[in-house]
């Protein structure tokens, strides 16, 4: 049997389980699914101190989050951290996740623009859905060393630097690709023919760019190695990335590309089957406290949406920041918008033919 | 009152068996079937019909990465089966004691870890910057870094790599059967070392063959992280198409119909091999 | 694929040879169709085969009798040239055969287990080495289907191996080896794995066959009555050396060493001590105090010699003591023993008489063979009869280093 079908079976049967066996978890256990870096251990024993709660914590990324809940029918996990522009899509398709309420979320410890922009992208039919946590970009990762010169991300497709590129095959490069090409991909969102011709453009594009590519990066680990050996000079990366292996190499950094560094906010929502609404919302307010907010900046190497978070910030990452977001490229970030649902089919077949052409 | 006893007994055995028949593979193949019988309209209503499966024969890439993937994974098989074939011999027939166990007990070593860090050692041993660039260069043979990773030739050494026991257990036991008499036997009566392994040797390890390598071209063709890790850029697996439906693009509609696919093509695949080599699965089976 | 050329000592085809059997030019009758100089074969410390020389008169049936482990597998599969002897000389009809792989040699082999080919039909197993020297097929066709019919099978072609009978398989396996009309055909007691009834048969038959054909065998084998049944001349091998080389008469009537007269045929052992002797004649007592008169078999025995003697049960004759006028008083040897046993077995009944000699209650037991006239038909256990025996029919060797304990003899 091939391993997806396999998988798909664990998820049927993991849900049948569920099903079946609900007094398993117990009323104190928080399980949590959420991203590397954001549930530090010593965060996770401190709440368990202060709350006799025990968390259980999943690591996955947006994609794997939204197969995971779909497959449940919304249960398994009482808290989730998709990205903002991932939540409306995916309710209004599978109705996963049920509503925030609000009263029970500690505003003040918010950043207060952040937090209404997040509402409204995660509002469907009237209801907010998620709250923000972290936030950070996807730019470019550069050897400056070896290349000076790059600075957009039209820029890794100069034939200079054949083979020594690397970037993902992933919706994100899409959407990279369309801005640096001068297109507003989010603002043909809601227009299907539109997105799609910009994605045909998009796709000429990176067709021709391929000779560039190393090879299609798929985890953080591989593209932070492939960028420390020396063997990619340039890369589409996360902003974190780059500022770890600066503090390795100075040669190395990230950099804000000229058409806009992609910016993503990753939420608190709370899956539709969740069982423990109450230590979710202990968790959310725990978190954004300041102090705590730093010791995860610290490890996951983002900042976060709490007010004052940054305040207790290790300096050397604040001065990496700082380098790579002058304050014309932080107002240049495009924050992506919710994606509406079905837009990931055209993007699929899109990336598919990318990969296949020679 | 006896035979109600008997029922009770015999219910009660075969419950497990029926459990996980039922829970762990009838129904999850039910289900992906439904699935795949779905067409998704608009935002959360669905139709039925088979264009899922029309897809597939209408998008030449999918059908191509279909065959890519077949055609790789019989190159495997057969790889795995040239490798494989003299280190069972070896295990079977010449080394003795300790250093047959010894060579046994390699062939289970890439299994001591998990798939993933088995395909990144690889990565490092094949890379740019990895061991076996580094070693080239020392001995004067490559002048400058050599990328060995990111092309076809990664995935079938991985291939290879992660099948050898599957391909080896099942010919050092049928190879172990071998009465060593009919080598001699046949070498006596005049055979030249080619004409004993092609009329002797490989008609006695056919069932073995044929079990080994349906079991490797299965596990080549459903393996993912292998090709995705070692492959190049242009290279697709027709596993990843189905995870890229079924994760990326929440698409399980498409993703059931290409599990089916996989199921239905490679069974078929099988059946062909062993109606090409004339063994019935049962006889391979049962006699390895 | 081994080219016809390579193997030129394979001429003409098998009906034709054994026509022209009796014209073979008189300049070749002299050379062996196998010899063995001096072989030697060596594991590690073991002297598997120890400095081995003899040869094999063509269309000979030539038999290697020994007890497992005795070394003769090892030097059949030197001769058939699976293995290198580690010093030595093989030639077969004249030609060194050092560094002559197996299949290269004019040597067909029927194996222990016959090694016929399961995964073949029975006309493909027979026709397998002249399809490895690229006969064409017709002719290959044509001489498999004589050869079956010479070992009396024909027409079997198609048919299965696990088809066969026991005694089919072994007629079989000697076709398919026969069918390459070898110089030599080598077998590794082919008769081992059948039941007692069909052995005996087979031995008849085997021997027939080898007449029919005409080929020089040589036939490897643990039992003595194989041995002697069907051979010219057997070896009998011990610890890697040949004990003794001749016809089965031979063997039987004049073994020339202890193992020989022990290990071929019956025998009753005595292990004792020579005390006079005349020349070949020697008075000797044995361990338990028995006086034997016997001769020696070989050399000259000098008084105080350890000696071992054997007497062939058929030798020992014997009369019920209370008949009263004892029958047996004209030979050397006579004793006074009660019945133990009598083991009927037809023409080859047996009397275990348990001797009380020299006041020793409970003495050894003899072995005696029971006269076929009918006239001990109605022996019983606990009966008293009294042996008696030539001294010529007692062959006195002397003792073996490692010879076994009384006890075990015979």
């Amino acid at each position: 049997m091939t391993r997806i079908s396999r998988r798909l079976f664990a998820c049927l049967a993991a849900s049948l389980m569920a099903g079946a066996l609900p007094s398993l978890a117990s009323a104190d256990t928080l399980r949590l699914l959420t991203w590397g870096g954001y549930a530090p251990e010593d965060v996770v024993a401190d709440f368990e101190k202060e709350t006799g709660i025990t968390v259980e914590v999943t690591l996955s990324n947006n994609e794997e989050m939204i197969a995971k809940l779909r497959a449940t029918g919304g249960g398994g996990f009482d808290l989730a951290q998709p990205s903002q522009d991932r939540i409306t899509g995916a309710q209004a398709e599978f109705g996963i996740y049920k509503p925030l309420d609000l009263s029970r979320i500690d505003a003040s410890l918010f950043i207060p623009s952040m937090l209404e922009a997040t509402k409204k992208n995660t509002t469907l039919n009237g209801e907010v859905y998620g709250v923000p946590h972290v936030w950070g970009t996807s730019g470019l990762v550069v050897n400056k060393a070896k290349a000076p010169d790059v600075k957009d991300y039209l820029d890794l497709c100069d034939p200079k630097y054949k083979g020594r590129v690397s970037y993902r095959l992933k919706r994100p490069t899409l959407i990279a690709f369309a801005f640096a090409m001068g297109e507003d991909p989010f603002a043909a969102y809601g227009d299907p023919d539109a997105y799609q011709a910009i994605l045909d453009k998009v796709e000429q594009k990176l067709i021709e760019c391929k000779p560039n590519v190393k090879t299609y990066w798929s985890g953080g680990d591989e593209i932070l190695n492939l960028l420390r050996s020396g063997e990619v000079w340039a890369a589409m990366a996360w902003d974190t990335g780059g500022w770890k292996l600066n503090a390795e190499n100075p040669d190395i950094t990230f950099v804000a590309p000229k058409s806009g560094a992609l910016g993503w906010i990753d939420t608190f929502a709370l899956p539709k089957r969740g069982r423990n609404d109450d230590a979710a919302y202990k968790w959310i307010n725990f978190v954004m406290r300041p102090e705590i907010a730093a010791r995860i900046t610290a490890a996951a190497g983002n900042f976060t949406a709490s007010k004052g978070g940054d305040a207790n910030v290790d300096p050397a990452l604040k001065a990496r920041f700082n380098e790579s977001f002058p304050p014309e490229a932080i107002d240049n970030i495009r924050w992506y918008p919710p994606v509406p649902a079905g837009l990931e089919a055209m993007e699929g077949a899109v990336l598919d033919r990318v990969k296949a052409a020679e | 009152m006896r035979r109600r006893e008997v029922g009770i007994s015999l219910y009660l055995l075969m419950t497990p068996l029926v459990l996980w028949l039922t829970l762990l593979i009838i129904l999850p193949h039910v289900a992906m079937f439904v699935v795949s019988l779905r067409e998704r309209v608009g935002v959360g209503t669905y139709a039925f019909g088979l264009s899922n499966y029309l897809t597939f024969f209408q998008e030449p890439l999918y059908w191509n990465t279909f065959l890519r993937t077949a055609i790789m994974s019989v190159l495997a098989t057969v790889l795995t089966f040239l490798i494989g074939f003299p280190v069972a011999w070896y295990i079977a027939k010449i080394a003795r004691g300790r250093l047959g166990q010894a060579l046994f007990l390699a062939c289970l070593i890439p299994f001591w870890v998990s798939e993933l860090v088995r395909t990144y050692g690889w990565m490092i041993l094949l890379r740019e910057s990895g061991v076996f660039s580094s070693l080239l260069q020392f001995l004067g043979l490559a002048d400058g870094p050599v990328e060995l990773l990111y092309n076809d030739a990664a995935i079938m050494v991985g291939l290879v790599y992660t099948s050898m026991l599957f391909m080896v257990v099942p010919l050092v036991t049928t190879l172990e059967s071998l009465d060593d008499s009919l080598v001699e036997a046949a070498y006596d009566m005049g055979a030249s070392s080619w004409a004993v392994l092609r009329e002797i040797i490989l008609p006695h390890a056919k069932p073995g063959i044929v079990s080994g390598a349906i079991v490797v071209f299965m596990l080549s063709l459903g393996n993912y992280l292998t090709p995705i890790l070692l492959g190049g850029k242009s290279s697709l697996w027709f596993t990843g198409l189905i995870y890229d439906q079924f994760i990326t693009r929440f698409n399980w509609e498409q993703g059931s119909a290409f599990g089916f696919l996989l199921l239905a093509l490679s069974s078929a695949i099988v059946w062909a091999g062993l109606r090409l080599s004339g063994q019935s699965l049962r006889d391979t089976m049962a006699r390895t | 694929m081994t080219p016809a050329g390579a193997l030129p000592l394979r001429p003409g085809h098998m009906s034709e040879r054994l026509v022209s059997r009796e014209e073979v030019p008189v300049s070749n009758v002299s050379v062996p169709d196998l010899e063995c100089r001096e072989v030697t074969r060596i594991f590690g410390e073991f002297r598997a085969v120890d400095g081995v020389s003899f040869t094999v008169e063509p269309g000979s049936f030539f038999s290697i009798l020994g007890p497992s482990g005795c070394g003769k597998t090892t030097l059949l599969r030197m001769i058939a040239g699976f293995l290198e002897p580690t010093s030595g000389k093989i030639a077969i009809k004249g030609r060194d055969m050092t560094g002559v792989p197996p299949n290269r040699r004019p040597v067909s082999m029927v194996f222990q287990h016959l090694a016929l080919f399961p995964m073949m039909d029975v006309g493909r197993n027979v026709g397998f080495g002249l399809r490895q020297q690229g006969v064409p097929r017709a002719e290959i066709d044509r001489r498999v289907a004589d050869a079956l019919a010479r070992v009396g099978l024909p027409g079997i072609e198609r048919r299965r191996i696990e088809e066969l009978s026991g005694g089919q398989r072994q007629r079989v396996a000697i076709a398919r080896a026969m069918v390459l009309e070898p110089d030599l055909l080598l077998l590794d007691e082919p008769l081992g794995a059948l039941d007692l009834k069909l052995r005996e048969h087979m031995k008849v038959e085997l021997k027939k066959l080898q007449e029919g054909f005409g080929t020089t065998f040589v036939y490897i084998t643990h039992d003595q009555s194989e041995a002697m049944v069907m051979s010219d001349k057997v070896a009998v091998m011990n610890n890697g050396r040949f004990e003794q080389v001749g016809r089965p008469q031979d063997l039987y009537y004049r073994p020339a060493t202890a193992f020989v007269a022990g290990f071929v045929g019956d025998a009753n052992r005595f292990v004792g001590k020579v005390v006079t002797t005349d020349g070949k004649g020697i008075v000797a007592r044995t361990d338990d105090g028995l006086e034997v008169r016997a001769v020696a078999a070989a050399d000259a025995l000098a008084p105080g010699t350890r000696v071992e003697i054997f007497v062939r049960p058929e030798a020992v004759r014997m009369a019920r003591a209370a008949a009263g006028s004892d029958a047996t008083a004209a030979e050397a040897n006579h004793a006074i023993g009660t019945v133990q046993d009598v083991l009927f077995n037809g023409a080859n009944s047996r009397v275990l008489v348990r001797l009380e000699q020299a006041g020793q209650r409970g003495g050894r037991e003899m072995d005696v063979a029971i006269p076929q006239t009918g006239e001990y038909a109605d022996l019983s256990r606990g009966e008293r009869l009294s042996l008696a025996w030539a001294a010529e029919a007692a062959r006195a060797y002397p003792a073996r280093a490692d010879g076994p304990s009384e006890e075990a003899g015979a």
